[in-house]
């Protein structure tokens, strides 16, 4: 005898404690198996691509920073270099180094939340997150030296930075670098021999490469597949190909793949800033005022400049018509677009795989909606 | 570094499997005619001249005579990137081109976006929904000609 | 009055103090009391109110300690600080805790049927105040000393699946519904392991009352029945839904479970049940396993058994605080094929080991000590074998490292060719 199974279509979110801000799943079930996602977006829609068009060029930073709120660093970088780019402007070298610290710093941070927020799914009540929160607390606070801010940075400026990092805050850098690997160990003997943990990730929700590129995804999600393709590497930008960093490959793309990934990126990044440390030199930390105005006017014309975010592929294309705030800013927002396999992704796991699956996206609503 | 297609030589290539389809170039971009861009696109991600299997993005800029479309395109095979356009929308007209979904699967969710916010019609898309904003949002907030809050300073002495 | 009431010395205590001169208590060597005769049922009701009270009000006292010393225990672990304005160590957070639920507006969804919304939390909090009733907190101080303890206790508290059932149903919310088919899962896969492991202890001590169980464990039952305390250990877990078996009420999936609809002290009720549920599974562990309340006697009974009952919680704290939470086929899989098994082989063992030994010693029990010590070492021979078995069977692949990270097969252009951008 077979049992007559009804399926039952729930809402999940907006208000869910899982949904990492304000996202939304029409969820079809047979029982506890998935056999229908729909994603519903828009709950956290901003418009900040319209409000870019009014204000300058400089101004428009500040609408970046809350894009992507736990990596505004690199939403920084991506928009910056759009406008040098479509100005032309040629970066101070220490306003640089000084941008790839501040953007290497913020990848460790965006990892630490996305490691910690795929555990609180998983249901490890509280102390994976604890853990890598305490690391994110450390360069927020190292942000604050920087530039003042700890989450809305606004550090970076057409040609490099707006100001240069106090003598206190090269100490303490050094003691992160140092603490860090021990700290990731830790995090990770924790978790990576984790029975439950791997029993639950291992063989969920699997990308192949053809099918992840097909659908544009790209960054760390990426990288999980198998595939080869991190921008710092293929495509330098800034001063990228002066340092040597290696990238972490996984060719499961599962949910443990793309956890695992991110792990070792964070290593990485800690080779990548030490080199800066070293190749720093005393300088402006952006080019005199003369030759970059505060008020940036680029010729008309447009600009796009993608750089390896923490999520994915974050760019900017801009277009100016010669005034002083752009004509068009549109932003290619990792985080949407790496949803577009959410669906093929869930279907057939069960209900405990979805927020892991989800969580293991890596995705932020503010970048999502804007 | 991944080397930039010169917009002349892709319109050149592009000519040679789909004559007549582009319409203008320049050093970094081509233009090609908005009816024949899903045919245009199968080609630049089969062709084994161009193996451009990653969509970056979609996205259209309005120029208040016309609109414009625009794909940024990336080749991992071969580290190769280009920028491909399509004027559509002529005269204020509703703008409407093929959708690339079918070619790319990434483009599905940017082209809900484009058209969400800019209002431009992707004929062939499975999903054509409103993304950002609610379905019967007047308008579509990116054109130009989408009316925002009065900015204008008011004098100190009309407040009080 | 019927006098057997009397056999429980904490009745006895209580109620001859106040009716000392009743024929009850002259045979049991009291010669008057605070009352006269003639007020006999007085002195009967007015006992049976203060002890059920004194139980019901130690249980609620221990759940409020118990969230209390779970916050900061749990903060402990991850680095925070908890809990710590109200009172002295924040102590007093729970309380506060109560009287705020308490004068929350209480909410019955339209769509909720309205009688079981409100039965379910009194069938959530009934059964688990029962089952204080037969453990023995310390000598002689047990409300109901009945003769088939074990029974009671394992017929009781299915009655929460069936609670969590009611409420899920009763609030016409698909999320809670989950929780609730969850719910059934759990208490029909883990009832089975759960009684098949007490079958083991049964056959030792040859009597199913709570103060037979605790008298027969010269040696502790957690040494002479390894395999029985670990799978008795997880079921309860699984049935007070604990991490890792914390499915009913996974927050990070279903918000809340059957609590969503819940508010004010309706959802006071229910979360103090499952809190007093920890307690009592606590208990009834230490009961059964860790000898209740014997130990040194240097050391009175009650605080032997405190001690041990907030040992036993302070491992589930550390469970919660460290391991994620398992999905729901790789929990009944656990349930069906792993802890079922080793109840089998545990019985098995145990079934002939008593047959081989079991005989009435000078002091009436089945065993003697030294027999106990024997059985203990054969069931410790038996524990790892089979758990590593088991362990192995349900095991996910072990983690290789050089397998899943190869580079992959997918075309993308080599370093040099990406490096020159001369890919063409």
């Amino acid at each position: 005898m077979t049992l007559k199974t009804e399926p039952i279509t729930i809402n999940l979110g907006p208000q869910h404690p899982s949904t990492h801000g304000v996202f939304r799943f029409r969820v079809t079930f047979d029982g506890e198996e998935i056999t229908d996602v729909e994603p519903i977006f828009g709950y956290l829609h901003r418009g900040s691509e319209k409000l870019a068009e009014e204000r300058t060029y400089a101004q428009v930073v500040t609408l970046t920073d809350r894009m992507d709120y736990v990596s505004s660093m690199l939403s920084n970088q991506a928009y910056i270099l759009a406008v040098e780019k479509l100005c032309g402007i040629e970066p101070s070298p220490r306003g640089v180094w000084l941008r790839m610290i501040a953007a290497e710093l913020q990848r460790i941070a965006s990892h630490m939340v996305a490691i910690g927020f795929l555990l609180q799914d998983l249901g490890a009540w509280g102390t994976p997150l604890t853990y890598a929160m305490r690391e994110r607390e450390t360069v927020l606070s190292m942000f604050e030296m920087l530039c003042g801010a700890r989450i809305t940075n606004s550090y970076l400026r057409p040609g490099g930075v707006f100001m240069d990092a106090p003598a206190e805050f090269w100490p303490t850098l050094d003691n992160f670098l140092d603490a860090l690997p021990d700290r990731i160990d830790e995090l990770e003997s924790y978790l990576t021999g984790n029975e439950i943990i791997f029993a639950r990730t291992k063989g969920v929700a699997v990308l192949h490469p053809q099918v992840a590129i097909d659908a544009s995804i790209t960054g760390p999600m990426l990288r999980a597949s198998g595939v080869d393709w991190d921008l710092r590497h293929r495509d330098p930008y800034d001063y990228y190909d002066r340092v040597e960093f290696e990238r972490p490959l996984h060719t499961a793309g599962d949910n443990f793949a793309r956890y695992w990934v991110r792990m070792q990126e964070m290593r990485e990044c800690i080779k990548i800033i030490r080199q800066c440390i070293e190749q720093i030199e005393p300088g402006l930390v952006r080019p005199p005022h003369d030759d970059v105005p505060y008020l940036v006017r680029p010729p008309a014309g447009d600009a796009y400049a993608g750089i390896e975010g923490s999520k994915g592929e974050l760019g900017f294309y801009l277009v100016s018509d010669g005034g002083i705030s752009p004509y068009r800013c549109h932003v290619r927002a990792p985080s949407l677009i790496n949803l577009t396999l959410l669906r093929e992704m869930l279907i057939g796991t069960l209900m405990g795989d979805l927020f892991v699956s989800f969580g293991s996206i890596d995705l932020n609503m503010g970048e999502v909606d804007r | 570094m991944t080397r930039s297609w010169s917009g002349k030589k892709l319109a050149e290539a592009i000519e040679a499997f789909a004559p007549g389809s582009t319409v203008d170039s320049n050093d970094t971009d081509a233009w090609v005619k908005p009816e024949q861009v899903r045919e245009v696109c199968e080609g630049l991600r089969s062709r084994p001249e161009f193996k451009f299997d990653l969509l970056v993005g979609v996205t259209a800029v309005d120029y208040v005579d016309h609109f414009e479309m625009v794909y940024h395109l990336t080749s991992l095979p071969k580290n190769a990137k280009a920028v491909l356009k399509a004027k559509c929308g002529w005269g204020r007209e509703e703008p409407a081109v093929p959708s690339v979904t079918p070619v790319w699967r990434g483009a599905e969710l940017q082209e809900r976006e484009v058209w969400d916010l800019m209002g431009v019609h992707f004929e062939g898309h499975p999903n054509l929904k409103r993304i950002a904003l609610w379905e019967g949002f007047p308008g579509h907030p990116l054109r130009k000609d989408f009316a925002t809050y009065d900015q204008s300073l008011v004098p100190v002495e009309d407040l009080k | 009055m019927s006098e057997s009431f009397l056999d429980n010395s904490l009745f006895r205590n209580i109620y001859c103090y106040l009716a000392g001169d009743s024929d009850g208590c002259v045979s049991h060597g009291y010669d008057s009391g605070f009352l006269p005769a003639s007020w006999e049922w007085f002195a009967f009701a007015l006992t049976a109110f203060v002890i059920t009270n004194l139980f019901i009000q130690g249980a609620l006292g221990a759940v409020l300690a118990l969230i209390w010393g779970e916050r900061r225990i749990l903060a402990r672990f991850q680095n925070r600080v908890g809990p710590n304005r109200w009172g002295p160590l924040g102590s007093l957070t729970s309380v506060a805790d109560a009287i705020k639920t308490m004068f929350k507006e209480d909410i019955v969804p339209d769509q909720a049927d309205r009688f079981l919304f409100n039965l379910a939390p009194v069938i959530m909090v009934v059964p688990v105040l029962m089952v204080f009733a037969v453990i023995p907190v310390g000598i002689g101080t047990v409300v109901a000393d009945i003769n088939i303890g074990l029974l009671f206790v394992i017929a009781i508290t299915s009655a929460s699946g069936l609670a969590i059932a009611m409420a899920a149903w009763a609030s016409a919310n698909r999320i809670a519904i989950f929780s609730g088919l969850r719910a059934v899962a759990l208490l029909v896969s883990y009832e089975i392991p759960m009684a098949l492991s007490l079958l083991g202890v049964l056959m030792i001590t040859g009597t199913l009352s709570m103060t037979g169980t605790i008298e027969a464990q010269d040696v502790p039952f957690i040494i002479v029945q390894p395999l029985g305390f670990l799978v008795f250990f997880l079921a309860a877990l699984a049935e007070m839904s604990r991490t890792p078996f914390d499915l009913t009420e996974a927050e990070s999936e279903l918000a809340a479970g059957h609590l969503n609809d819940y508010s004010s002290m309706k959802f006071g009720v229910l979360f103090l049940a499952e809190w007093a549920a920890t307690i009592a599974g606590a208990a009834i562990i230490v009961t059964v396993f860790l000898s209740g309340w014997r130990g040194f006697s240097f050391i009175p009974s009650h605080i032997w058994f405190a001690g041990k009952v907030v040992a036993v919680l302070f491992v589930i704290v550390w469970i919660r605080a460290t391991w994620p939470r398992l999905r729901i086929d790789q929990v009944l899989a656990l349930a069906w094929k792993g802890l079922f098994e080793l109840t089998m082989v545990n019985l098995i063992v145990t079934a002939i080991l008593t047959a081989a030994m079991a005989d009435r010693e000078p002091d009436g029990s089945l065993f003697s000590t030294g027999e106990l010590w024997i059985m203990a070492l054969v069931n410790w021979i038996v524990f790892f074998p089979s758990v590593y078995l088991i362990g192995k069977l349900l095991a996910a692949k072990p983690y290789d490292a050089d397998e899943d990270t190869a580079l992959s097969e997918y075309p993308v252009a080599t370093e040099e060719a990406a490096l020159e951008g001369a890919a063409d």
